[in-house]
Order: structure tokens, then sequence, then C-alpha cells
């Protein structure tokens, strides 16, 4: 059942606190904790199953669509409950994952996924981590009754346009997405209210909500796909938005051909950016604009916004303030904090900020100490540009290609510009 | 203070053993080149150093322990409390030449993150809470009868830091992991946790529920994984191989679990001495002493 499940890529058991309780197994912790990672390298935290892989909709990119033909089960909550307790005494997982195709109608598959869940938490005490898939189009108050027993909910978007919902998936349409999400956005902001009001109030997805995007199954551009992306974080207070690069499971006239690789490196693209909005203090339009649409797979978002600034750097480490360190490549959330500390107790030089975990491979050609660049450092922007250039060679194999092009010794900074920003 | 050369400190291995050592320096006003725990020092006696056994005395302990909080600051107590569960080489003269640091500077020490001596010890301890929040996930119970067992090979002393996750979430069961590296147990049954040495472990044959859901967590295990996606190196990062030794999903021999003579898993008869502080929840876990 997971083959089908393995697709939805969300699989963090972050954001809930919670301690163990007398008579009950389990507990969550804030930070998230993975119990294994797979061959393709994804965490694997939860149990992440389907109820059924039986489905009345017709989504053109899914295994389980309607038209298609694999052979249909579904588990009963019993067993669903007896497997997940059994997994977690033995710590392969932090809890349960539980999504559905639709079985007879979105309403009749929530109220078995309630049946599953309300059996595991109020029969079998357990008190481990569960996010669970809302269902497209079910009635609020069966959304309402689901949300109280999970830690987190998410409805998945996958297409990032109207358009592309209409084309490929038929069944769905953005206001039967957005009408849930919303739901839950307002229902979580009243429930922080109640909480306030009453201690005992339970709790609605104390995890918040996420969904996920398809990159590569649609000609939506990066620049669409992360402006939406903030509007959800803005407007719904998601907590995540995932990427999932589209893999070729289904052939249909509408996809791109079965035999093209997944865009990996442009999915990792996109989660680089959705770190520098939510912690970086970015915002979608600085990186992305209708000039630009779509991310420069060379150099990463940060980066790439760094060499179009150039008349912003270099910074003084010493002085500059933690919004603008943050901006400097080579220098993450972490290092800059510690930059903070180490500030208070005087004058940091290029050493000090090696030991401290700075990347001074790439952040030398953006900062100075005391005011002095690195020693031996070409100042030239070209050069930044060429040095950062020459991490290439960790390229896959189809972007190998353009090394080529900066192997000729001689090039005007505006070249390599052009070339970075994708303006060729 | 004088600095007399080749004075090499010999302590019984236990934290307040380390901290008679500082209290020791203190006193007669010296440095020591080194500090081993017992059993180290023979082998490595040379011609020039002179050792020196520093007999671990609590009250002395207490003082220089409890001088922390008050000289530096409580962040730096725990830093050196934690400090003594790395596998840094050295760790004691680590811990040492940074309390010398925090004694002059107080609580700006913490700060000082460009010295050399604060970046290793801070550098070691964030491979000991990070080595440990691994385990939190990568820790694989089998089910024998009422309790279960797993066993980590850490490089970290891990077990102090595990043992609040554990019996939190766990609260109604009976458990064990023992760690291989360090041969010491983390028994746990309601309401009571302790560190116990145990110098041999052999686990019966397991159960057929227990092939069972092993069998079914490895099938989940393969299927999850995305064909197209395939990434063995990104797995590596994230989990290096020496944890697979102990991981269900990377253990080879389908339903036949090893095990050569009993059918009761039994603690080797000298696993009989508990550690000195047994680690009741929110009681310092910290404190331990090794014969």
């Amino acid at each position: 059942m997971s083959d089908s499940a393995k697709y939805d890529v969300a699989c963090t058991s972050s954001g809930v606190d919670r301690g163990g309780k007398l008579g009950t197994i389990g507990s969550a912790a804030k930070a998230g904790i993975c119990h294994s990672f797979s061959a393709d390298g994804r965490c694997i935290s939860l149990l992440k199953v389907l109820m059924t892989n039986v489905c009345i909709f017709d989504c053109k990119y899914c295994v389980n669509r309607v038209s298609n033909d694999p052979v249909r089960v579904a588990f009963t909550p019993t067993e669903l409950a007896e497997l997940t307790i059994n997994f977690y005494r033995r710590n392969y997982i932090e809890g349960l994952f539980l999504s559905s195709g639709v079985i007879k109608s979105p309403n009749h598959t929530t109220e078995q996924m309630i049946k599953a869940l309300d059996l595991l938490r109020n029969v079998y005490h357990f008190g481990g981590y569960i996010h669970v898939k809302a269902i497209p189009g079910a009635d609020s108050e069966l959304i309402t009754r689901l949300g109280v027993l999970a830690d987190r909910m998410s409805i998945n978007i996958e297409l990032p346009s109207q358009e592309s919902l209409r084309l490929l998936a038929p069944d769905k349409t953005k206001e039967s997405i957005l009408r849930p999400m919303g739901l839950i956005s307002t229902k979580i902001q009243e429930n922080s209210t109640d909480l306030v009001k009453y201690r005992h109030a339970s709790k609605f997805v104390p995890a918040g909500q996420s969904t996920q995007l398809i990159v590569g199954a649609t000609p939506d551009t990066d620049h669409k796909i992360l402006t939406l992306t903030e509007g959800l974080y803005r407007k719904y207070h998601l907590k995540r938005v995932f990427f999932s690069a589209y893999m070729p499971v289904a052939e249909h006239s509408l996809l791109p051909s079965v035999d093209i690789r997944p865009p990996l490196l442009r999915e990792h693209r996109l989660y680089q950016a959705d770190w520098l909005l939510r912690f970086y203090g970015f915002e979608a339009k600085e990186l992305l604009d209708e000039q630009n649409p779509n991310f420069n797979l060379q150099v990463d978002p940060k980066c790439n916004w760094a060499l179009n600034h150039l008349e912003k750097f270099p910074l003084e480490v010493n002085k500059t303030p933690y919004e603008m360190l943050l901006r400097v490549p080579g220098i993450g959330v972490t290092s800059a904090l510690r930059i903070l500390t180490a500030r208070r107790n005087g004058l940091l030089d290029f050493s000090g900020l090696k030991k401290i975990g700075v990347v001074l491979k790439r952040a030398q050609y953006f900062i100075t100490c005391q005011g002095k660049m690195m020693e031996g450092l070409r100042i030239s922007s070209d050069g930044a540009i060429r040095a950062l250039m020459a991490d290439q060679y960790k390229l896959p194999a189809p972007y190998s290609e353009q090394l080529s092009l900066f192997t000729e010794p001689f090039l005007t900074r505006e070249d390599v510009q052009q070339c970075l920003t994708g303006q060729v | 203070m004088s600095d007399r050369t080749g004075v090499v400190y010999a302590y019984d291995g236990s934290f307040e053993g380390l901290m008679c050592c500082v209290f020791e320096s203190y006193e007669q006003k010296e440095i020591p080149n080194d500090i081993q725990p017992a059993g180290l020092h023979q082998s490595q006696q040379s011609l020039f150093v002179t050792e020196k056994w520093i007999e671990t005395d609590k009250p002395k302990a207490d003082r220089v322990f409890n001088s922390i909080p008050m000289k530096i600051s409580t962040q730096a107590q725990e830093l050196v409390q934690l400090g003594f569960l790395t596998c840094a080489p050295h760790k004691e003269l680590l811990i040492y030449r940074f309390l010398r640091l925090g004694f002059r500077h107080g609580s700006k020490v913490m700060a000082m993150l460009t010295d050399d001596i604060v970046n290793s010890l801070q550098k070691a301890v964030r491979h000991l809470t990070s080595e440990s929040h691994k385990f939190k996930g990568f820790v694989r119970f089998s089910v024998y009868g009422e309790v279960l067992v797993a066993v980590i090979e850490p490089k970290n002393f891990v077990l102090p830091l595990l043992s609040p996750h554990f019996c939190d979430r766990f609260h109604n069961e009976a458990f064990m992991i023992y760690d291989k590296t360090h041969s010491v147990a983390l028994i746990y049954r309601s309401p009571k946790a302790e560190l116990v040495f145990v110098d041999q472990l052999t686990l019966p044959e397991v159960e057929g529920t227990e092939v069972e859901y092993r069998r079914l967590w490895k099938q989940f295990y393969r299927t999850i994984a995305v064909a197209g996606r395939n990434n063995p190196r990104c797995r590596m990062t994230l989990m290096p191989k020496r944890y697979w030794g102990q991981m269900t999903e990377f253990d080879e021999t389908e339903g036949q679990e090893i095990s050569k003579d009993s059918t009761q898993w039994r603690v080797a008869e000298t696993a009989t001495e508990k550690l000195q502080n047994s680690i009741e929840s929110s009681d310092s876990p910290f404190r331990y002493s090794k014969s």
C-alpha cells in the first residue's frame, strides 16, 4: 500500500512537543526525528500508507486513478492500528502518515479515516505523531473531526494553476482544494484563542498544515510556483510547502513522456528558495521575476541573488546586521547567529570565521574582516564568479556541457553574469 | 602558577574524579600535561613523566562543580558535563583547559567561539548531541516477551541523553538499550531507569510475530524508495554505514536470528555492578563512574 503512497514527499514529524502520559504510548518531539533513510536519500519518519488505493478520481498523473488497473486493496482500521503500534514499539517509526484513495465519495473516505484514527488514539492510546491527508471535497464538519485527531493535516494542490488542474485532475477544482485549506487555517487560529481561554480545549492540528506541488508535469514556471508558495505561507499560514519532481508513472498525451528524467535539480533549487523565504527573510520577487521566471541551475538562488546585487557587497563581518549577514553566500542561520555571539567578544578575522563554521570558499568574495579582504584573494568580481562556478563539476551529466563555456580563458564579467542569470 | 613540566594526572575515570583533578591543580598551583583515566596510563608511561594519582573525593568534586555556575555560567556547567560524555581524544585535558579559561574570563568564555579550546569542546559536544539525536531514530527494538531490547554501537556515550527521550516515549514498557561500545546498558522498568555495566549480552531466538514485523518493516523500507530518484550518496551522508549494523532494515539474515546457546536472554554474570547514580529522569543524568 505504501507503494502508491510513496510519491507523497512530505515526511516530517516536526512541529509538536508532547510528552508521554501514563497509560499511553508515544510522544512527539518538536524538532522531528528521522528513523531511517531510504535508498533515494529521503527521510523515513512516518509509516506512510493509504487506507485504500481504490479511487473514483481520474487524476492523469496518479497510479491509482480510476482509469488505471492496479490490484485494489484496503486496510481495516484494526489492521492499520495494529501495524502502527507494532512498528512504533520497535522504534521503526515516529508515527503514521495516513492518506487514501477516494472510495465511494470524499465524505465516506473521510469517515473511514476518522474511524481508523479514532481507534488508534482512543482505544490503543497512541500518542505519537499523526499526519493525515484531507480529501478534497469533504464536508467541513468531517474535516474538523479529523483535525482534532491528527497533528498535521495536508491537502495537496499538486498542480500550480487552475488550467493545469482542469486538464490533468478533472475531479478536483481550485475551490475544492483551497476551501478546506482555508477552513483548517481558520480552525487553527480559532483553536489557539480557545486554548488561551480554556486550557483543556482539544488541540486542532497542532503541527499546522502543509501541501505539495508537483514540479515539471506542466509548463508552469518556477516564478509561478514560488509566488504561489509565498502566498500559501502568508495567506493560509502553512507550515511547509513540499515540492515533488514529477515522476512519470503514467502514460498520457497531456503529460511529459514516461522516459523523461525527473527534474531533481529544479526541485532542489525550489527547496533552497523555499528555505530563503522561510528563514532568510527573502521575498519571492527578489529571487525571480517575469524576465527571469526560472531558477538558474548552475548556482543556488542565494548566490544568484548576491551575484546580481554585487553593489551591496562586500560587507564588513564585524558590523553587518544579522539580516544582511544572512544574505551572504556561505553564511547560514547558525553561523550568522554564532557571528553575533562571537562579535561581542572582540573583532573577528577570517581564521575565526572558519572555526565558527562559515563556508569561506563561498563567503570570501562577499565579506571583509576589519576592512580587509581575505589574503591572496583576487579581488575582481569575475574571479568570484568563476571560482563559484568551479563547483559545477558536481552537477549531473546533462548540465556538464556548459562547463566548456568557462574553460575559455577570457570572459568578460557581463558574459558570465548573463550566463548566470540565464539571459543568454 | 608554576608549570611543572611533565606532570600527568591519573584519576579513576569518574566525573567526580576529573573535578578533583581540577581541584588538585589549583591547590598545588601546577598545570598537568595530561589527565588520564586509570588503566590507560601504564601503557603510555614514558621516562620523563611524573605520574600523580588523584584520589576521588566527593566534597572536593562538589566544590569545583558548584563553583562553575557561580564563577562562569550554568551553560558552562552543562557543557562540561556533556563534554565528559564525548569521545574526544584527551577530553579530560580539554575540559580542564576550558575550566581554567572560564575561571579567568567568567561567563564571557561561552562567547569565545574562536578560541581553540572553547571551539574544540563545543564541537565535541555537538558531535555527541547530534549522534544522540540520530540514535533517537536509529535505535531498533526487538520484542522478547514483554521486554524491548535494542543494541547500539555509538562513538560517544549517548545513553544518558537517550534515557529521558525513551523513558518518556515508552512510559509503560520495559526496555533495555545496550551500548556495545561502552559495555553499558540502560534498563528501564517503570518508573525507574538505571545504567548498568554489562560485559556481554546474549539474546535468545525471536518469536514468530517479531520475525513477521521485521519482514514487514523491511518490505516497507524497500517499497518506500522511489527508484527513479535513487541517491545512495545522499543516504550515506544522512545515515552513515556505521549505524547500519544494528538496524533491522539492513539485516540480511531473513528469519533466522542468531542465538548460540540459551533460549533465555541473560545479562552476563559479571554485570552486577550498578552505576553509581542511577538515572532517574530529572536527576542529573551525567554523573556516572566507571570502575
